[in-house]
């Protein structure tokens, strides 16, 4: 029954409270542990396509007369157009239309951010577009960019307004402290770099039909936002996502690139490809922040925190959001007295767009370096420190749906026992060492989604929804959940999705919510499809329904008895069953949180500041597992990332123009294979007994979060070098060294 | 300036199998093999291809490695993947049974975002099971 309950939502780290019409969830879970297709390793089921060159991603799609538009974007931080030419670009070869400033809402002669859009052009071919777009003539006054974050909150330039959590007080925990430790931690901008670049084809019928194919995270959500601004029925924008080539968090809205497209599709009546090329994408859709956290914490001398404390300045850029960059402190530990500004400076820099646990990637690193800080200053093991702050029930008066952290700190310490043994591998100048981090992230979803179910005279069964795979093993995911519920191998089972018209509503694949918010929606449209079996089961074989079940492509009767699941189906002739299914409601007045701690192991080039991570131990709490395969490739790939952000990985601007330096991808240095070390990954895999009936919750953000702080603690156990800045380059590890010598210098003897 | 062998191949010949990520050769996702040899198709002129035999991803779908990236799910979003496997083609061509140091050393020009490699490795590693 269809229930009309207020509930609350969380996207990236930002809560909600909303009314929402959910459905009850009336299926009781599945018992702990592998069952007979979910929790199992499975291979992906669009593997193949994929790996043939075969899957069609929107960077492959070619609609008849389609034509190529390219995009003139600002070459400056900050300036204004004082005059603007667009005939030449009209004169070139090839050219169907050009529009500027006042034509589509997203292009400006005001740009207040290096590559936003100022005019586009539509031509028979990207190379005539691009080159139509050179013949553009503008004559710019270029004004003075804000460039320093610190400068921007001082002068009120924000994007909005300083978020505020307290709980205690602050400086009375600091007086109760026996130590204080205070340090001041950086993080740069980062980039997501899909390896599909942002793009989209627009395709009208009449004027009032508009068709978009788009790579993105979020098909219902580009539906709804395209609809709004031009001002269209939502069921007269359709949009399709079948393959899409890497998003994480940066494809979750329509782009500039798709209002620009369908303006130029409206104006020349054909279809419109708008791709980004490397440069563009490395300038306009979106960066992961740099920060700024000054930080202080508080302990007794036994360890127990009495304070923590962050003050924390978002780079957000031109526009955008304020992460929550102080939620790890919020939420990590026990502390009586908490205080946390977060502060979301207004830049002349590119906007930012979630990235992965946007926020908690760069606090963590500041939060659990800290720790360490403090650890040391204590004479205190970190692993032992984390456990006597664990925080055993929620200090805002909520429960936890599921907890298993102190779970994680014990699976934890075999890999932290490794300790002595790597640290005696060290040699001559490459000294080794060990650190850990802990890690907190939302990751429950919600509702509302909705799933399909359809089975046929042929016994198998289609999963039936308008979501999208992003790489995340998604279709292989709902399809376990269905063939398990349908008692059907899972060769028996595919998943139609990606397609706006064909299916119903599904969520944002975003703030790992893919899965808790989409799974449970598939399982009980699978059940209600196995119900509707099961009734003509009961009629054909004169049973009572109650006693019928579905079992390895059979109904079986608990009081005797057994047939083909085909001798069932094939009564359907053409004939379908229809399930359908939705997402249930959160528990009320509980916090749905993921955990987990990493264990990282490193050598260190103590004369060349050199850095080689050598194995990351991940151990994460996510609830059950579906598929521990592709669970495993979410940590790793995870981690992956996380060495690039440690590491390698910064998007620079001209400190004086505010124009990005690192457009290009041998600039901006992302991990190669040579750069992976050895990674372990372990799952608690326990259901979360309160959260829907499946009791997963999502994996695709955790292993990202905790990496850079577990390798900088790493650093310091290695060589007592407090790295405080990332990326960890040659000079920010040389300059710790140096601090890390003078200070054991100074200490008397 | 001529049309490059990735423009080709993708437009003209409709073999939307070979990806591009960047167009100026710092990725990999692109990746041909010319008489064997991998070559990086966005920057590789066709005119300058002359006798040579061009393979793609089309040309692989029969290779075990295939199978292999498969079963080890050595891909995730999969847009890198056919760069990787025709690279890794022509690896497994020269050196059968690769160590994990030769596949680093050769699979290094080719990023993969969603951070696939440890399953790459794997995937290469088995490719002949
Ligand atoms: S597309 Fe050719 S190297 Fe990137
Ligand atoms: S699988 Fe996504 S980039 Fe390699």
């Amino acid at each position: 029954m269809a229930r009309l309950i207020k509930t609350e939502k969380e996207v990236e780290g930002r809560y909600e409270e909303t009314w929402v019409v959910v459905e009850e969830d009336v299926l009781d879970q599945w018992p702990a542990g592998p069952l007979t297709v979910v929790g199992q390793a499975v291979e992906r089921k669009d593997g193949l396509e994929r790996a043939r060159g075969e899957a069609p991603y929107t960077a492959d799609l070619k609609l008849p007369g389609m034509l190529h538009a390219a995009v003139l974007r600002s070459p400056h931080a900050r300036a204004n157009v004082k005059r603007l030419d667009l005939e030449p670009a009209r004169r070139s070869l090839g050219v169907r239309a050009v529009v500027g400033p006042g034509d589509v809402h997203v292009l400006t002669d005001e740009p207040r951010y290096p590559g936003q859009p100022v005019a586009a052009v539509a031509a028979d071919t990207f190379r005539q577009a691009r080159e139509a777009v050179k013949l553009i003539e503008v004559e710019w006054e270029e004004l003075e960019p804000l460039l320093d974050p610190d400068e921007a909150v001082a002068r009120g330039e924000l994007v909005e307004e300083p978020r505020r959590f307290e709980r205690g007080d602050l400086e009375r925990g600091l007086a109760k402290a026996d130590v204080v430790v205070e340090a001041e931690y950086r993080t740069q901008t980062l980039l997501h770099n899909c390896m599909e670049t942002h793009q989209s084809i627009c395709r009208w019928h009449g004027d009032r039909k508009l068709d978009v194919f788009i790579s993105t995270q979020f098909i219902w959500g580009v539906r709804e936002r395209l609809a709004d601004q031009l001002g269209l029925d939502p069921d007269d924008v359709r949009v399709v996502c079948e393959f899409m080539g890497g998003g994480f968090g940066s494809k979750n809205g329509p782009g500039d690139y798709t209002y620009i497209g369908a303006e130029l599709a409206k104006r020349t009546g054909r279809p419109v490809k708008c791709a980004l090329t490397r440069r563009e994408e490395s300038l306009a859709t979106g960066n992961r922040n740099a920060t700024i956290q000054r930080l202080v914490a508080g302990a007794k001398a036994d360890g127990t925190l009495t304070a923590l404390g962050g003050e924390y300045v978002n780079a957000v850029g031109w526009s955008g959001f304020s992460p929550m960059t102080g939620g790890p402190m919020q939420y990590l530990y026990a502390c009586d007295n908490v205080r946390v500004v977060e502060h979301g400076a207004r830049l002349n820099a590119p906007p930012n767009a979630a990235f992965r646990a946007p926020g908690f990637v760069e606090g963590t690193f500041g939060l659990e370096c800290l720790l360490d800080e403090l650890a040391a200053r204590l004479d205190l093991d970190p692993l032992e420190l984390r456990r006597r702050n664990h925080l055993d029930a929620d200090p805002e008066g909520r429960s936890y749906s599921s907890k298993n952290l102190m779970e994680c700190y014990r699976l934890a310490e075999e890999h932290w026992a490794r300790r002595d043994t790597v640290r005696a591998r060290s040699e001559g100048s490459w000294q080794r060492g060990v650190g850990l981090a802990s890690q907190v992230w939302f990751g429950g979803g919600g509702p509302p989604s909705y799933a399909w179910v359809r089975v046929g005279a042929d016994g198998r069964a289609v999963v039936v929804t308008a979501m999208q795979d992003i790489g995340t093993g998604t279709r292989t995911a709902m399809a376990q959940i269905a063939a398990e519920e349908l008692g059907l191998p899972l060769d028996r089972v595919e998943v139609a999705l990606g397609d706006s018209a064909r299916g119903p509503y599904a969520s944002i694949s975003a703030g790992s919510s893919t899965l808790p918010s989409m799974g449970p929606a598939v399982r009980s449209a699978a059940a209600d499809a196995a119900r509707q079996i099961l009734e003509l089961a009961a009629q054909r074989f004169d049973k009572e329904q109650r006693v019928l079940s579905l079992k390895d492509e059979h109904v079986v009767a608990s009081d005797g008895g057994s047939w083909p699941l085909g001798s069932v189906c094939e009564l359907l002739g053409d004939g379908q069953v229809l399930g359908k299914g939705a997402r249930g409601p959160n528990p009320t007045g509980m916090r749905v949180l993921t955990f987990g701690v990493q264990v990282a192991e490193v050598a260190v080039d103590v004369e060349t500041g050199e850095v080689r991570v050598e194995r990351v131990a991940a151990i994460h709490d996510v609830g059950r597992i579906v598929n521990p395969l592709g669970a495993r490739s979410q940590v790793e790939g995870g981690i992956v990332q996380a060495i690039g952000h440690t590491l390698s990985e910064e998007r620079l601007l001209d400190p004086e123009t505010g124009t990005v330096l690192t457009q290009t991808l041998d600039a901006y240095r992302m991990p190669t294979i040579a750069d992976v070390p050895e990674i372990v990954a372990e799952f608690v895999d326990v259901p979360d007994q309160h959260l829907t009936n499946l009791g997963s919750k999502g994996l695709g953000e955790p292993p990202i979060i905790p990496t850079a702080a577990a390798i900088a603690n790493a650093i310091r156990d290695a060589t007592g070098a407090d790295v405080r800045s990332l990326p960890v380059t040659r000079e920010e590890l040389l300059r710790a060294l140096r601090e890390a010598r003078e200070r054991v210098g100074a200490v008397p003897a | 300036m001529g049309a490059t062998l990735l423009e080709t191949l993708r437009g003209e010949l409709g073999l939307s199998g070979t990806k591009i990520a960047c167009g100026e050769g710092h990725c990999g996702a692109c990746t041909v093999l010319l008489d064997g040899v991998p070559v990086l198709s966005c920057i590789t002129l066709v005119h300058t291809v002359g006798e040579r035999e061009v393979t793609t991803i089309e040309g692989l779908r029969e290779h075990p490695l295939v199978r292999s990236f498969v079963r080890a799910d050595a891909l995730q979003c999969g847009f890198c993947t056919p760069g990787q496997i025709v690279s890794a083609a022509a690896l497994v061509g020269a050196v059968p049974e690769p160590s994990r140091e030769e596949i680093r050393h050769h699979m290094a020009g080719n990023i993969c975002r969603c951070g696939a490699y440890p399953r790459i490795e794997e995937a290469i590693l088995t490719w002949r099971d």
